[in-house]
């Protein structure tokens, strides 16, 4: 996984893109899978590298997730 | 043998999701339904209020977003219901429809309010986004120069209207789905690829580094 260098100027860093990005289709397949797993305390980083890449430059789906993990946190603490 | 049924499916299952399951598949569904959909709409209710400041309209207009994003989540889910695999739970599987549904809805109505209209000054305005500091404007304007280049000469057609549309002018992605009739995938993956090639052009140059 390539983590953003925050030492890039910000075009490099924009340009820069993750192969292991899986994209928006296998993210948001996994989603509801990746919230639940992260709730109960497993260590997604290493198990979903390619979401978790996908999160850090997608917004709408960096929104989605905000979301849902709000969503999910909440049905547990009710 | 349907997913119900399979002791390993079962084992999985929590409690609660081995309920919903049951119900929306039991004798009493119609009642199962309408409490999916009263907790689908509180949902896409909490969705748009914690997006509040984020989405520019409200009112009527938004409660119609919460309205059709519940109800269309609601239809989904019980299509795709024999999918459900019981690796999260139900409710989390659930909302993730409303969830998507909400941005969705939110993209089609700034869609239907304000389409999708390209700046052609909007190049004049990438200084601000990425310049590479204040003390360095030839230095910017070289890269920029050259990253306008490579956007005519290495992106093809569609990559290139999709990155003057996202990233020169902002469009939500949620909304240029809509204009283009596809998908986020299929947007994402453009630019990504418009990317990746439009760094290969600056590394080549040397104006980036590897």
């Amino acid at each position: 996984m390539t983590a953003p260098n925050p030492d890039q100027d910000p075009l490099a860093r924009f340009l820069t893109t993750d192969p292991a990005d899986v994209g928006c289709g296998e993210a948001l397949a996994l989603l509801d899978v990746y919230v639940d797993r992260l709730l109960d305390g497993e260590d997604v980083d290493a198990r979903y590298p390619g979401i978790v890449a996908h999160l850090r430059d997608c917004g709408p789906c960096a929104e989605d997730f905000d979301g849902l993990l709000a969503s999910a946190r909440a049905d547990r603490e009710r | 043998m349907p997913a119900s049924t399979s002791p390993t499916f079962a084992d999985r299952l929590d409690p609660e999701s081995e309920r919903w399951l049951a119900e929306l598949r039991g004798a009493r569904r119609e009642e199962a339904v309408g409490r999916l959909h009263a907790r689908l709409t509180r949902t896409a209710g909490a969705e748009v209020s914690r997006r509040a400041g984020r989405i520019p309209f409200s009112g009527p207009e938004l409660d119609d977003v919460v309205t059709q994003a519940a109800a269309d989540a609601t239809v989904a889910v019980l299509a795709k219901l024999d999918d459900f695999r019981g690796e999260s739970r139900f409710t989390t599987w659930a909302s993730k429809f409303a969830i998507l549904e909400v941005s969705n809805k939110v993209g089609r109505h700034l869609w239907r309010s304000g389409g999708v209209h390209l700046d052609p000054e909007a190049w004049d305005s990438m200084p601000d986004r990425f310049g590479v500091g204040p003390d360095r404007e030839a230095e910017t304007r070289q890269l920029l120069d050259r990253l306008r280049v490579a956007v005519e000469s290495e992106l093809s057609e569609r990559q290139r209207r999709i990155f003057e549309a996202i990233v020169l002018n902002e469009v939500p992605l949620d909304v240029l789905t809509v204009e283009l009739d596809t998908n986020r995938n299929a947007i994402y993956k453009a630019l990504f690829d418009a990317r990746r090639k439009l760094r290969a052009a600056l590394v080549a140059d040397g104006l980036i580094d590897e």
